[in-house]
């Protein structure tokens, strides 16, 4: 009975969490005439193919925008941005935890607090700065901008990860004849892989679905990421082009969804960890 | 194989006085160990000696070479031994133990070998291939062992290795460790609270409070003759009892101290004994299979409520009914005296 009854949560979970999906699925397909009758026609199914399926929003998205171009735009600026923060915050948050004695943990707060200030707060100062560098309308503009995002929150991450890996394991090695520089580059990495694999999604996640900055700093079509390029393009003044936003958000989602399920254990370690100790 | 010579050793953490001035003169090839309870400052005094800690202040020489200043843990020519035993969980235990090994760049052959022979000697050769994660407790134990023999260290330094064993495996894994010392007869420093573990390894015990040294002796100097009632009370299990009689022929103020051991029935002892007769008013007897513990009140004491035991052996089957008193009795010569002010030890 009561696996019964955590059978039928766990159904309800997946069908919360997998319909968005399904949606987006059938929403891509779908001709214009059976996506919009529903409005009109109350016997009309919506969650069902009522016409044929059609591939003409995807040839829309594909022949019509510049969305491949986008899509390349944001690996560029997602892999720029993963590599910036992994190199600035592991070894920031490595110090804070190890180094610094009790002022490293005040440090990593305050750190962290400057996360907590919003983009739309921060946008103004940043323009001016990307234009005192002449980056505007250029990628390396996010590129820039998007580690003072994520490097605070990763700094913080793998300050509470480093919590739960044991300070022994690093003085073990120096009393087994490494120096304290070499523990740092030869034994502590390979310690808190789960904690820079957590470092790698977040940031990974945030750039991807940025908005405000690349709305901000790119005006050119060609320059823009997945995540301006799309609405501004498929939204036309009041006309959505529902068929296509829906396949633009397909086709990313669902490699990203892999991906994650491939990580989701190391992920949700490394979040835990410095949830719980933190 | 080296000695230690500690000299006036201070660490300050703040306001904390960790090791508050600790001088302390460690033999060549002795096992000794720190005993205290937590916060006494045994495992600071030891992770200076690793060079993990800098002192505050004073000397430590390790094998005649002043260590104290700028000599890393990796040139102090020690080994050590973490409780949570401090293995990389993502190598397997012979990489674990090829670690120190590896570190100074020995030849792949000759780390084979070593590996190899410190795995026989702490039988662990069948787990090499495995991971930390699947290994029990007591074989964790045994690794992170092997990792600290294979260096050839000058001084082994062990901070509570027993401590995360169940009792049972806890007695084998201590009788193991003296013998495995006894056979390569290297420099020890053993940290512990347990003054069980303390009397059973230790060449000599240093007696630790508040950072500073009570007592170092050897297990039975320490439980004999404490210096002091911390002393008395710390080492040994019950504690040693303390009472003030108000013995008009001691002077005043004077605490008497005996072993729960030593205080039997008056019919017990010979004729010909010099006793220290006591009445003693039994609360309850506590059954323990080879001992019996009797809790109760000594009626000449000053505080008539103070608890007092008596750890009678097995072979003394008289029965001791509750909530009686009985004539008990302490041979003058195991009676302890202490000064009730300063807990100091006080001749008779």
């Amino acid at each position: 009975m009561k696996r019964v009854a955590l059978y039928a949560a766990a159904l309800g979970f997946v069908v919360f969490a997998g319909f968005p999906f399904y949606w987006m699925l059938v929403t891509t397909f779908k001709q214009n005439r059976d996506l919009y009758v529903g409005a009109s026609d109350l016997s009309h199914i919506p969650w069902i193919f009522n016409d044929p399926p059609t591939l003409e929003h995807v040839k829309l998205l594909f022949g019509q925008t510049d969305f491949p171009r986008w899509v390349l735009n944001t690996l560029l600026v997602v892999a720029a941005v993963v590599v910036i923060t992994v190199a600035v915050a592991v070894p920031a948050g490595y110090s804070l935890a190890r180094l610094a004695g009790r002022w490293g943990e005040r440090m990593g707060m305050g750190i962290f607090f400057t996360y907590l200030i919003p983009p739309t707060l921060l946008f103004v100062p940043f323009s001016r700065l990307v234009s005192l560098l002449g980056l505007q309308n250029s990628l390396a503009s996010l590129i820039l901008i998007y580690p003072t995002m994520t490097i605070p929150f990763c700094t913080w991450l793998v300050m509470g990860f480093l919590r739960s890996v044991p300070w022994e394991i690093e003085e073990q090695a120096m009393i087994d004849g490494y120096s304290r520089l070499a523990v740092i580059l030869k034994v502590a990495p390979r310690l808190i892989v789960p904690g820079i694999l957590t470092v790698v999604v977040f940031s990974f996640t945030l750039v991807m679905q940025e908005f405000v900055y690349a709305l901000t700093f790119i005006s050119s079509v060609e320059k823009m990421t997945v995540s301006l390029g799309v609405p501004i393009a498929l939204v036309r003044g009041d006309v959505y082009h529902w068929g296509a936003l829906m396949a633009a958000a397909l086709f990313i989602s669902i490699p990203l969804a892999i991906v994650y399920n491939l990580f989701i254990d190391r992920f949700i370690q490394g979040f835990t960890m410095g949830a719980v100790k933190g | 194989m080296a000695g230690i010579e500690i000299r006036s050793l201070r660490k300050q953490f703040g306001d904390l006085h960790a090791v508050d001035g600790v001088d302390l003169s460690i033999r060549d090839g002795e096992f000794l160990v720190l005993l205290g309870s937590s916060g006494s400052g045994k495992t600071t005094l030891l992770r200076m000696i690793a060079g993990l800690e800098r002192p505050t202040a004073g000397e430590i020489h390790i094998g005649g070479e002043r260590v104290d200043g700028d000599v890393p843990p990796r040139a102090r020519g020690i080994a050590m031994v973490f409780q949570s035993y401090a293995l990389y969980p993502h190598r397997t235990v012979f990489k674990n133990i090829a670690f120190p090994l590896e570190a100074v760049r020995t030849p792949r052959k000759q780390i084979e070998e070593k590996v190899r022979w410190a795995a026989d000697m702490f039988s662990i050769t069948r787990y090499l291939d495995r991971y930390p994660r699947q290994l029990s407790g007591g074989e964790r134990q045994r690794v992170a062992l092997c990792r600290a023999l294979v260096r050839d260290p000058k001084v082994f330094l062990l901070d509570e290795p027993l401590a995360n064993l169940d009792a049972k495996l806890r007695n084998t894994a201590r009788d193991d460790l003296k013998r495995f010392q006894r056979r390569i007869q290297t420099t020890t420093v053993y940290v512990t609270h347990d003054q069980v573990e303390a009397m059973g390894l230790g060449d000599r015990i240093v007696v630790m409070e508040h950072g500073k040294v009570r007592q170092v002796g050897t297990p039975q100097e320490v439980y004999e003759d404490p210096v002091d009632t911390f002393v008395a009370t710390f080492v040994g299990q019950p504690p040693m009892n303390l009472l003030d009689l108000r013995d008009a022929s001691l002077p005043a103020g004077t605490l008497v101290g005996f072993r729960p051991e030593h205080l039997l029935p008056r019919s017990v002892f010979g004729p010909g004994e010099d006793l220290r007769t006591l009445r003693f008013s039994v609360r309850r007897v506590e059954y323990l299979g080879s001992d019996r513990y009797v809790y109760g009140s000594v009626l000449e004491s000053a505080a008539p409520d103070a608890t007092v035991i008596a750890k009678l052996p097995a072979n003394i089957a008289l029965a001791i009914p509750e909530g009686e008193t009985h004539e008990f009795a302490v041979p003058r010569r195991l009676l302890r005296y202490f000064d009730a002010a300063t807990g100091l030890r006080r001749p008779p």
